[in-house]
């Protein structure tokens, strides 16, 4: 403890609790900035329309018919992924799941495309 | 008036605080400079090294002297760099004003239990929020600077503390503390 010594007379008790709230104010800013809210709605858009909007409680698959045949996309565990879909290079499949809010997998050549919604719209990091 | 054609100089009455204000603020201005030598990781990310100066001033002299050394040290400062009135310029002086307007109401707070890093932390936060506030309003309106707002803060927090640390040290070292100096 000798090697704090000469700091400890210039560090005041409530020097102490600044410095504890000030961690804390960072910690709960960072969580609040960086963790997206967990999200509660599926949008699935085929062709650029919406086909269908889900919510996440509940298990389920759906298939949407794109111009090169059906993706199936799996919602399980408040999750969603695109489990299968006939395009070549299969980005979307091998994205997996997406759980936040603003998360999205996009079938290109499938035109099929999966979005995660929470209760507010977060802000869009592709177009930033 | 007559012309005058021998050589004459300026006088201006000054006082012994103006002549601490100034040796206080060319030190400031000292440390301003040595930092921007250091490479930043973002821009905006710096550990504000005058700070120090400005915490030392403002418990040795009162909050006045320290906006005037504080203020004296952005102007200065962006003449040298030459960024005088461009962005990097006006954030300067909206993170010095904010962290000002914070430090009169922090330094009312009990000598006994807060010192200079509590002073230094708040004023930190303060300016990063008063630059953020800018960047907002004037030069970045979109909600994705958000994202980087952690960072800042975090920054602030570190920085804030090192600084405030080093304030009490040097104010420790002198040994009487602070208000009873002033003469």
């Amino acid at each position: 403890m000798n090697s704090y010594e000469p700091f400890r007379s210039s560090i005041k008790a409530g020097d102490w609790l600044t410095l504890l709230l000030g961690c804390t104010f960072v910690t709960l800013l960072t969580l609040k900035l960086w963790n997206g809210e967990l999200a509660d709605r599926a949008i699935i858009r085929s062709g650029g329309k919406i086909f269908k909007e889900v919510p996440l409680s509940r298990d389920l698959q759906i298939e949407v018919p794109g111009p090169l045949g059906t993706s199936i996309i799996t919602i399980e565990k408040r999750k969603a992924r695109i489990t299968s879909d006939p395009s070549p290079r299969q980005y979307c499949v091998r994205q997996g799941w997406l759980q936040q809010a603003g998360e999205i997998a996009i079938c290109l050549p499938n035109e099929v495309s999966v979005e995660l919604t929470g209760s507010a719209k977060k802000y869009d990091s592709l177009n930033y | 008036m007559p012309r005058n054609m021998t050589a004459s100089t300026i006088k201006l009455a000054t006082t012994s605080d103006d002549h601490h204000i100034a040796k206080m603020a060319a030190v400031a201005l000292g440390l301003t400079v040595l930092e921007n030598g250091f490479p930043s990781p973002l821009p905006g990310v710096k550990p504000g090294l005058a700070n120090i100066i400005t915490l030392i001033v403002l418990a040795r002299y009162g909050w006045r002297a320290a906006v005037w050394v504080s203020l004296l040290r952005v102007v200065a400062g962006s003449l040298l760099f030459g960024n005088f009135l461009a962005p990097g310029f006006l954030l300067s002086l909206s993170g010095a004003l904010f962290s000002l307007a914070v430090l009169a109401v922090s330094m009312h707070l009990p000598q006994r239990w807060f010192g200079a890093v509590t002073h230094s932390i708040l004023a930190a936060f303060a300016h990063i929020a008063g630059q953020m506030m800018v960047v907002y309003l004037w030069l970045i309106p979109h909600s994705g600077i958000a994202y980087l707002i952690p960072i800042f803060a975090t920054a602030a927090l570190v920085f804030g503390t090192v600084n405030g640390l080093i304030a009490a040290r040097f104010m420790d070292n002198d040994g009487k503390p602070d208000m009873e100096r002033q003469a």
